[in-house]
């Protein structure tokens, strides 16, 4: 029997432009059971980012239910939700989205300023998640002095130092070479498969999905197919 | 206080910028520190209590003088107490940035009208009976390192001496009053200065007259005036509190147009640098939409940018009014009207208050704008 971490239960998401409505995701269901490396796949515009943050926390569904462990993180309010991803998600993007004026090591703290840690355990936890991304050398870089991978690593160091359950990451390869890609997944596997972290990915890259257990379809907003992995 | 950090490393952002703003709100605060001590100096005109003395002036103009021998006429009208009488001495000592009001006086009628003017019994005895005799006020002594016994030499500009060359007192006194402000001054004897002078001799700028009953002054006021009506001589009697009314008015005014051109350049300073420091808050946007993605808080959020905005104003404006504050007395040196004006804790006060209102102005539109943020639409922004 699967321990499922996440439960999506008939979400559907409209955006809301003025006088426009934009339907996304309509009547969606989806199990995500703890410990999965779930590849998310589809076309351009087919609501994969949109599905993602709210998975994350971003964000709030339409109408459903959406609860993550044992949180209906749907009916939290924004603080509480903004708090709640603080302590259970750590967050993965394309563009890395790091602050340029903030060292590495700087930058991974960050989540942890929200922590009653005191300043050197802060540094003590930012040092050790960039340990784990072999970055240890790079702790006094900032982003504009690290390659595209590096940046990526840093990013993912700071998504991991508050040690959450769930990573959720948006193509995170999608700004980046094969070479470079393949490291990014290498390690996003490893976090999963040692370190016991829960991942949803998004990705457009039939091999980056190739690394995850298993991979789901998305078109204009509905779930098409489910493939089981190697 | 965690959070200082990152507010600290956003200035590093754009450094040239940060200088320039940095730079624009140093000059504004040394500006303000400036200009509002100077208008506090202009303001501050002697504050009198009582008005039991009445400045007897020339009618028309402050650079004429009225005859000595009206002295009697005025002390035998009923109600006048005391009368003494001052003239303006001018002259140079040691250097012409040296400034403070020198004036020929009667010693012992000037101390009975000044009655609030202290010094040690045997100096004002010393000052009444020496003819060469001057006394200070301590600021002075104090600020040139004058002590009773020094030789004072005055190089004149306006009363050239019999010899035609620099006039020469005993400073036999230093007195005190209970505001420091009339400390800025020297008194020198009269009968000396009359007859040692090339010119002029017999005549005095003013008269000070004490009377017994104040609320009788307007009446003995037109008495004085109306006994020298029509002749060459008239006079203009006023309350003491009158007469330098009207002189701190004529100073006022020009503090006025002075204050007013500093306040323009202040508040262009203030609103380009605002402007500016808003427009650098508002191009990190994004970075604020990451901390919200991390679970900082909206108000988290807010107060990080409102502290930021507030730190760069607060941190630029402190050495501002730090450059005033000893900026002031070396203006002081040089222009005599400002001599008094110095960095008052009011105005620290007033300037550390501005500044940091000057960053909440300028970072509330995009910390609201930061704190609204849909974490979304920002992300999707790439
Ligand atoms: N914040 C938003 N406001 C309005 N429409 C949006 C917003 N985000 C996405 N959309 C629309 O929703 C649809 C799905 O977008 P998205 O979830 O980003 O797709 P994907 O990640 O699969 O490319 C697109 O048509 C997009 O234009
Ligand atoms: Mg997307």
């Amino acid at each position: 029997m699967a321990d499922n971490l996440i439960k999506i239960d008939r979400v559907s998401k409209t955006y809301e432009r003025g006088e426009m409505q934009i339907p996304v995701l309509s009547e969606l269901s989806l199990d995500i059971a703890r410990g999965e490396f779930l590849a998310l796949m589809g076309p351009s515009g087919s609501g994969k980012t949109t599905l993602l943050n709210l998975i994350g926390g971003l964000d709030k569904p339409t109408s459903g239910a959406i609860t993550v462990g044992s949180e209906r993180i749907d009916q939290l309010s924004q603080s509480a939700l903004a708090k709640w991803r603080s302590r259970n998600v750590g967050f993965v993007f394309q563009f890395y989205n790091l602050l340029p004026v903030l060292t590495a090591q700087k930058n991974v703290e960050l989540p942890l300023l929200l922590t009653s840690l005191s300043g050197s355990e802060r540094r003590k936890r930012a040092l050790a998640a960039l340990a784990i991304v072999g970055l240890s050398d790079r702790a006094g870089h900032r982003p504009n002095e690290l390659s595209g991978g590096q940046e990526q690593r840093v990013a993912i160091a700071r998504a991991i130092v508050s040690d959450p359950t769930l990573l959720v990451c948006d193509e995170p390869t999608g700004d980046l070479d094969r070479a470079t890609a393949d490291e990014i997944l290498d390690l996003l596997r490893l976090l999963n498969s040692e370190h016991g972290k829960t991942i949803v990915m998004v990705t457009h890259d039939p091999k980056a999905a190739d690394h995850a257990n298993h991979s789901l379809h998305l078109d204009k907003g509905k779930l098409v197919s489910e493939d089981a992995a190697a | 206080m965690k959070y200082l950090g990152l507010i600290w490393a956003a200035l590093y952002r754009k450094p040239i910028r940060s200088v320039l703003t940095f730079a624009s709100i140093f000059v504004a605060f040394l500006l303000f520190g400036m200009l509002q001590s100077v208008s506090v100096a202009f303001s501050q005109g002697p504050e009198f209590t009582g008005v039991d003395r009445l400045v007897v002036a020339p009618k028309y103009s402050i650079i004429d003088d009225i005859p000595l021998s009206y002295r009697n006429r005025i002390a035998s009208i009923a109600g006048v107490e005391k009368i003494a009488h001052q003239s303006w001495f001018g002259g140079t000592y040691k250097d012409p940035g040296n400034f403070f009001p020198r004036w020929p006086v009667p010693p012992r009628e000037f101390l009975e009208v000044y009655s609030e003017y202290a010094l040690p019994d045997e100096q004002k005895q010393a000052f009444i009976n020496t003819r060469t005799g001057a006394i200070v006020g301590k600021s002075v002594a104090d600020q040139y390192g004058m002590k009773v016994g020094d030789k004072v030499t005055l190089i004149p500009d306006i009363w050239q001496n019999k010899d035609n060359g620099p006039w020469e007192f005993d400073l036999v006194g230093i007195f005190q009053t209970p505001d420091e402000e009339f400390e800025g001054q020297m008194f020198m004897n009269y009968d000396y200065f009359d007859e040692y002078r090339a010119f002029g001799n017999g005549g005095v700028g003013t008269f000070v007259v004490r009377i017994s009953e104040p609320d009788r002054a307007a009446e003995i006021a037109q008495q004085i005036d109306g006994m020298f009506a029509n002749s060459n001589d008239e006079t203009k009697t006023s309350t003491e509190k009158a007469y330098n009314q009207m002189f701190a008015k004529q100073m006022g005014d020009i503090g006025f147009i002075m204050t007013s051109i500093l306040s323009a350049v202040f508040f262009t300073i203030l609103l380009l640098t605002g402007n500016t420091m808003s427009q650098a808050i508002r191009e990190r946007i994004p970075e604020l939409a990451i901390l919200k993605t991390l679970g900082f808080s909206n108000l988290s959020v807010l107060l990080i940018v409102l502290a930021e905005a507030m730190l760069i104003s607060l941190v630029a404006a402190l050495p501002g009014l730090g450059l005033a504050g000893l900026a002031l007395p070396a203006i002081g040196q040089v222009s005599p009207f400002l001599g008094g004006a110095e960095l008052s804790s009011i105005v620290i006060v007033q300037g550390i208050a501005l500044s940091l209102l000057l960053g909440l102005i300028a970072g509330a539109p995009p910390a609201i704008k930061a704190m609204r943020l849909n974490i979304v639409d920002a992300l999707g922004e790439h």
